[in-house]
């Protein structure tokens, strides 16, 4: 039978493995649990310690940089969600940030609006801390911490979904506020469900993770970052500040609520994935902090909810459906899109990753000539080629996982 | 007298339990349906929490597993690019007899919104797909009723794999057919 050049043959594109030694080159992913979504790595290995590690990106390719281009700017922000799933809000927020900074609106944002965008940011904070937890606690081995924050996960989610109808693609922030007022009954649900994180990571994660003899061999001085190294891979959020560099766009250049926030930055300085595992555990209590605060500053709020700038965003609906003019308005800003001015604008936010920001290059167009999106998980992934180098192969998934990447704002 | 023994004199006489091989080899392919972790894009994280503790998917005999070779269907959680979709098609290969495929989320199903020169514009291209669930992204309680409804169809077909339909994959006229199940 004639050899049929099939697609099984292993082929590594622009890989040159120098194959003259006993080393052995093994394809991790990208179907491997603890890949994180779709990482492939092509690893080089000496016995177990890894020589070379070359991370394959773009499994998850999906080309929204480009979509974004031939769609509205309202059109997209539903877009934005599928970049970093764990966390939509993060994502729809920042994208909107964006273009209302385009738009020169990001000051007339009614302060209600504020208030509800700063809660659903902290709350897919929490959530995507959680998520981490409990994933990294399962790529290490420890199976009941997945079981038990995805429990508490679950209740923020309920959080979410009571405010905008979905669990994980949300779409709940709007370019010039929010579409919808809080609920009844939501902030005391907020008000208990901080409470039970707070217990919870507390008295269960870190009961059972901090002082846990496995955990800690596992994850000690495993991973191990230099403050050069995560500056010059261009690091950011949590990998930055676990090498010791104080560094959070919150207090740096601070958007919508944070300056007016009492909360710290923690900072680790062992660089290592226990001091960034330490980091998260730490945010998920300085994010509740933050939740409590705004659960008082949100009774002293008024009743507006989206920015007042009838050339780009459609009234209320009632005007909408009493008055003729905001009507006419309505039906152009539906039909052809807002069309921004000329100009650019890149605005950072701090995602639970990292710096996410977005570029946008606009023509006066309803569409972005061009959209760019910074997003933290691609520069982690690309400093994973440095840190995996020495490392052991069982330390892999403990890397990884350390990272919090996630693939959809990768590959994008 | 201890409980376990039997008095075959009395009227329900002997402890045999009368069936056909089909209902039994199906009652047992069916509650014990082992998915592959096979997370591709957003769905995966609805997948996760549907194997977590809300939602428990351990009491219905569903226990994920890392490899393809110890499972029994694929659920295609996510957008699958055309980078992608080799290993898709390999991984299906790898699984053993019988396998099923659930394909979940729009963007599996049809490429969703993801409508780009990057998407495979649904799965059905690449695998054979049982149950397509809508959602973007499903519902844990959407998993949920697929793999009731898998289950379902399960226990309708034959055990004998040579009597079970084949499914004519491309729907292409010429010579090479593929023959899967």
């Amino acid at each position: 039978m004639a050899q049929v050049k099939n697609k099984l043959t292993p082929f590594f594109e622009n890989l040159n493995f120098e194959r003259d030694d006993n080393t052995m080159v093994i394809n991790f992913g990208p179907q491997h649990p603890s890949a994180h979504g779709q990482l492939r790595l092509v690893l080089e290995l000496d016995g177990e310690q890894v020589v070379k590690a070359y991370p394959d990106i773009g499994y998850l390719h999906r080309g929204i940089e480009k979509m974004a281009e031939n769609m509205t700017y309202n059109e997209f922000l539903p877009t934005t969600d599928r970049l970093d799933y764990i966390a939509s809000t993060s994502n729809n927020y920042a994208y909107a940030l964006a273009v209302e900074k385009l738009l020169g609106i990001d000051k007339d944002i009614p302060r209600r609006a504020q208030v509800i965008r700063t809660m659903l940011l902290e709350v897919n904070r929490i959530i995507s801390h959680l998520f981490f937890i409990a994933t990294h606690a399962l790529d290490v081995g420890a199976m009941s911490v997945f079981l038990y924050a995805f429990r508490e996960r679950e209740f923020g989610m309920d959080l979410m979904e009571d405010y905008c109808g979905a669990r994980l693609t949300h779409s709940a922030v709007r370019i010039g506020g929010v579409p919808l007022d809080l609920p009844e009954g939501w902030l005391e649900n907020l008000a208990a469900w901080c409470d039970k994180v707070d217990h919870e990571t507390k008295h269960t994660y870190e009961a059972l993770l901090t002082e846990n003899r496995i955990w800690r061999m596992r994850l000690e001085d495993v991973g191990v970052i230099s403050k050069e190294d995560a500056l010059s891979w261009g690091c950011t959020g949590i990998m930055l500040r676990g090498s010791g560099v104080e560094y959070d766009i919150r207090k740096e250049e601070p958007y919508e609520l944070y300056d007016e926030l009492d909360f710290d930055i923690p900072v680790s300085d062992r660089c290592d994935s226990y001091g960034r595992y330490r980091l998260y555990m730490e945010e998920i209590y300085q994010s509740t902090k933050i939740l409590r605060q705004l659960i008082t500053m949100y009774k002293e709020t008024g009743p507006e909810l989206m920015a007042h700038a009838p050339k780009y965003i459609s009234a209320s609906k009632e005007q909408i459906m009493t008055e003729n003019y905001a009507l006419m308005q309505h039906f152009v800003l539906v039909t052809q899109g807002m069309r921004p001015p000329k100009g650019e604008v890149y605005v950072p936010t701090e995602s639970p990753k990292g710096e996410l920001g977005f570029y946008i290059k606009s023509e006066a167009e309803p569409y972005a000539y061009r959209l760019k999106c910074r997003a933290p998980s691609f520069f982690h992934t690309g400093l994973l080629q440095e840190i995996l180098v020495g490392t052991y192969i069982a330390d892999v998934v403990t890397i990884i996982g350390s990272t919090n990447i996630v693939f959809g704002e990768v590959d994008r | 007298m201890a409980q376990h023994q039997v008095n075959y004199a009395s009227a329900a006489g002997l402890p045999i339990a009368l069936t056909s091989v089909d209902k039994l080899v199906n009652w047992g392919r069916s509650n014990s349906l082992w998915p592959l972790t096979y997370g591709l894009a957003c769905c995966a994280i609805e997948m996760m929490a549907s194997g977590a503790s809300r939602y428990d998917f351990d009491r219905m005999g569903t226990i994920f597993r890392a490899s393809p070779r110890q499972a029994d269907v694929m659920i295609l959680a996510g957008t699958l690019s055309k980078k992608h979709s080799e290993f898709a098609r390999r991984l299906y290969d790898q699984m053993t007899e019988p396998k099923w495929v659930i394909s979940m989320g729009s963007c599996a199903n049809t490429g969703g919104m993801f409508n780009t020169y990057a998407t495979v514009q649904g799965v059905d291209r690449i695998i054979p797909v049982d149950i397509y669930l809508p959602g973007c992204a499903p519902r844990p309680e959407t998993l949920q009723y697929a793999l009731m409804m898998l289950q379902k169809k399960i226990r309708r077909e034959s055990a004998d794999m040579k009597k079970r339909p084949i499914q004519d994959l491309t729907n292409q006229k010429g010579p090479r057919k593929a023959r899967l199940i």
